[in-house]
């Protein structure tokens, strides 16, 4: 090793790199020409009514991916979010219906709820040293059941008949109900795009986080204090999945069995779609939000050409699939 | 009965092997490992082998059990040219090695048994497709017994001691025809008893006609062992010796040749009063009653060579090992680091050995780097970050550190070791801490790296922080420190002004010499 070929970096700047390019916009491309695509099969596709259809069909994917996101920022991975939400959707709808809460109080049982699942994969993960992975998938179960027990395995609804054979008292408080319909339900998504996208990368949390899961031990002995950090992750991730979950409430006015849980592989998708968004290269949460724009035109404009709903997981699972390709291939 | 190929009817009179390696040359990229080494020893001898860091004893012996392929020159058994190009060549002569990671070679979760007749199941089994269990197992007990090991067969080799694996491994080595077996470091992680076992192991099979190969740092232990000694340096043959008729302080010349070029900064040190002190710090593993001080204004060295615990007791004052016992006293004060996070806010800083694994975070730009221990001097309101003074800072660093980098939003994965080093070694000088602890901070760098290096340390000194030094480089050591302890075996043995001594004495004291 001499002092003039350390000058040189591994990888020339110059030349057109296709791949590269494609790496930074393809996401973005591939929006604009099913947009094209989709609009040339169906001119309603593009009709204001529609493109905020989809703006609303995504918002509850892209909460909850943001949540995966700052968890991936860190390394680590939350499977539990589906489960979370469920729960938190569970618990604030059993607030007005069951007990007959005022607003905040239901709210803040769905956030309380859903920070105690996060604290537990927290304590797990950093002192037990359990593979992320591999506890939340264990706590996806648990919650999953705990949500079940608590709703005793049925749909809460208002004047729902008690086990006792009344109906239901409560009602839902209309001011919540107002949070899953237009423009709410896509304000909501939106700061919370916003404000995560500025944590992560204006704040020095977000920069703490980001060099965690680059190199954990290289952080832990920069003097950074990983553990701190990563509990931080997965309350957060906990704290949008519950936010989710709630929207979805005041969406559906329902609590239905397992109704989170379906949201956790678009979140997921939406999150690895947008580790290549502007050549990020890591989690981040503008790109999260473009994964979930691209899943949510996918699937709009393939209902609108007649695909039946069944075979959406496939186009979904497909795209998911070219993501990780792209993401890993760029790492090799 | 089943009788290893060894114990089989030897005659009266056992028939020796000669093996012999000559001008064995090979190349990596950019190095000349092995530059026409010369190798000969027998069965029925040990033989031992020894070189400072970077002689090439391992890369020979690599070469020998045919791990590197690609070398130049010749190997000959009895006086017939052989062809070990790949390690079924070797095993298939009767060579086999026991590598110093004996993890690396074990499958944790398989018993005793297993792991000793893995190369039966694995590559013996011919067209048979059911394992005889009972066979293997006897097999196995067998040969354990033969070199009186007392481990059951039927235990899982993750429930062994260290020590224990590495008999499994002999035994493995021995299940075949074995002619020659190479140990590699073997006694580095073994207690006092374990080694004495070790040894009675070698005596067993020398007396059973196994020519050892024995490379260690450890010269009373070689000169216990051993009949005959390779010297190696630089990546050449230097000479073979009968141990009887040689002594330690003549190995060590050999070893050490010429000195190196002066590329040290001359300093006149401003001692002050003491800083940083030790009191009986023990990791609980490797290291235990370390007592040491660093005063303000001082380089302390700590020498010792490769596994004598350097690393492990930086990481230990570092707050990076989790159990510590001992206290670790700043101006007086009893300091609590349980994390390294701890260690920083007291004015600690390590650059540790592992660059890319640790010292640096590779994925990162330069700017991200030299900021990273340093974050709260560069924030805004609501811990927003001040981008421009983090550039402004990073553009500073890079001058005065002389970084070559095309920009600071470089990536430093792309840059060179020196000059990653250099950032490692920039985080804390930007983060301003009083006690700096490296960790062989010229490992992988150039020359002109190094003495930039040096410089910066001696800078730091010259400014009132005190420094710690740990190296295997015994010349660094003497070049860079004001005073030096010298450990062997995870302990302080030793404490010497830099100017009361020289190269041959530290090298003696870290080969556990006195």
């Amino acid at each position: 090793m001499n002092t003039s070929s350390s000058v040189d970096t591994k990888k020339s700047r110059q030349g057109f790199d296709l791949f590269d390019f494609m790496y930074k916009y393809g996401t973005l491309i591939l929006i604009g020409l099913l947009i094209i695509f989709f609009a040339s099969m169906n001119p309603n596709f593009l009709q204001t009514s529609n493109l905020v259809n989809i703006l609303r069909s995504i918002s509850i994917v892209t909460i909850i991916g943001v949540g995966i996101t700052l968890s991936l920022s860190v390394d680590g991975f939350d499977l539990s979010v589906g489960s979370v939400a469920s729960l938190a959707n569970a618990v604030v709808i059993s607030m007005f219906v069951w007990y007959q809460q005022p607003v905040f109080i239901a709210i803040g049982a769905g956030l309380l709820a859903a920070l105690m699942v996060g604290a537990l994969n927290a304590f797990m993960i950093v002192k037990v040293r359990i593979p992320d992975l591999l506890m939340t998938l264990a706590t996806m179960f648990i919650i999953q059941g705990v949500a079940l027990t608590y709703t005793r395995g049925a749909t809460i609804s208002q004047n729902m008949i008690m086990p006792d054979g009344t109906y239901a008292q409560g009602q839902i408080s209309p001011l919540f109900a107002k949070l899953g319909q237009i423009p709410w339900i896509i304000i909501i998504m939106l700061v919370s795009v916003a404000v995560v996208h500025i944590f992560l990368t204006y704040t020095k949390h977000g920069r703490y986080m980001y060099v965690i899961g680059g190199n954990q031990e290289a952080a832990r002995l920069s003097g950074i204090p990983v553990n701190k950090y990563k509990v931080l992750a997965y309350l957060l991730s906990a704290t949008f999945a519950a936010i989710g979950g709630m929207v979805l409430a005041s969406r559906v006015m329902t609590a239905e069995i397992n109704a989170g849980g379906p949201y956790l592989m678009d979140a997921v998708a939406a999150a690895f779609i947008g580790f290549a968004v502007l050549g990020a290269g890591k989690p981040n949460a503008f790109g999260t939000f473009i994964g979930a724009v691209l899943i949510g035109i996918l699937a709009n404009g393939l209902v609108m050409m007649a695909v039946p709903y069944y075979a959406m997981d496939i186009v979904k699972g497909t795209v998911l699939a070219l993501a990780l390709a792209l993401t890993y291939y760029k790492l090799k | 009965m089943y009788s290893p190929p060894f114990l089989k009817e030897v005659p009266y009179r056992m028939e020796k092997t000669v093996l012999a390696m000559n001008q064995i040359s090979i190349e990596f990229p950019g190095v000349k490992a092995l530059d026409n080494v010369d190798f000969e020893t027998e069965t029925g001898v040990s033989h031992a082998l020894i070189g400072a860091n970077g002689a090439g004893k391992s890369t020979l012996m690599k070469v020998l059990c045919g791990a590197y392929g690609h070398y130049t020159g010749e190997i000959f058994l009895n006086g017939k040219k052989v062809n070990i190009r790949t390690p079924k060549d070797a095993q298939d002569l009767g060579i086999q090695i026991v590598y110093q990671e004996v993890d690396t070679a074990l499958i944790p979760y398989l018993t005793v048994g297993e792991n000793i007749m893995l190369n039966e199941t694995v590559s013996d089994m011919g067209k048979k497709q059911v394992v005889n269990w009972t066979r293997i197992h006897k097999k196995a007990t067998e040969i354990l017994e033969s070199i009186n090991v007392n481990v059951s067969s039927r235990k899982l080799v993750s429930q062994l001691s260290l020590s224990e694996k590495q008999m499994v491994l002999i035994a493995r080595a021995i299940s075949k025809d074995c002619k020659f077996l190479i140990l590699d470091e073997p006694t580095a992680p073994l207690s006092f008893t374990e080694t004495e076992e070790l040894f009675r192991i070698v005596r067993d099979l020398k007396s059973k006609n196994v020519g050892v190969i024995f490379i260690s740092h450890r010269m009373p232990e070689l000169f216990e062992i051993c009949d005959e000694i390779t010297i190696m340096r630089n990546g050449e043959f230097v000479i073979k010796e009968e141990i009887p008729k040689t002594t330690i302080n003549r190995v060590i010349e050999y070893m050490l040749g010429q000195k190196l070029d002066d590329q040290f900064p001359s300093r006149t040190p401003m001692i002050g009063e003491t800083v940083l002190e030790t009191k009986e710090l023990s990791d609980r593993e490797k290291i235990s009653d370390i007592n040491m001080h660093v005063k303000k204004g001082e380089i302390v060295g700590i020498a010792g060579l490769v596994g004598a615990g350097k690393t492990e007791f930086c990481k230990a004052l570092f707050g990076v090992t989790n159990k510590v016992d001992g206290k670790v006293l700043l101006h007086g004060q009893k300091l609590r680091i349980r994390t390294p996070y701890d260690a920083v806010n007291q004015g600690l800083a390590l650059v540790p050995e592992e660059r890319r694994k640790e010292g640096v975070l590779v994925h990162e730009t330069v700017v991200t780097n030299f900021s990273a221990s340093s974050l709260n001097n560069f924030l805004k309101v609501f811990s927003f970050l001040d981008f421009r003074a983090e550039a402004t800072k990073a553009k500073e660093m890079i001058q005065s550190l002389g970084v070559k980098t095309p920009s600071e939003k470089a990536i430093v994965e792309n840059l060179s070791g020196g000059n990653q080093q250099k950032i490692a070694i920039g985080k804390w000088l930007v983060a301003d801490a009083e006690v700096y602890i490296f960790d062989e901070p010229t490992k992988g760098v150039d020359v002109g790296a190094k003495r930039d290096i040096f410089n910066l340390i001696a800078a730091l000194a010259d400014q009132g922080k005190s420094v710690i030094y740990a190296s295997s480089e015994l010349a660094e050591i003497m070049g860079i420190s004001d005073r030096i302890y010298v450990m062997y075996d995870g302990r302080i043995v030793n404490e010497v002004m830099t100017e009361e001594t020289n190269e041959e004495k530290l090298l003696l004291y870290s080969t556990g010499g006195n």
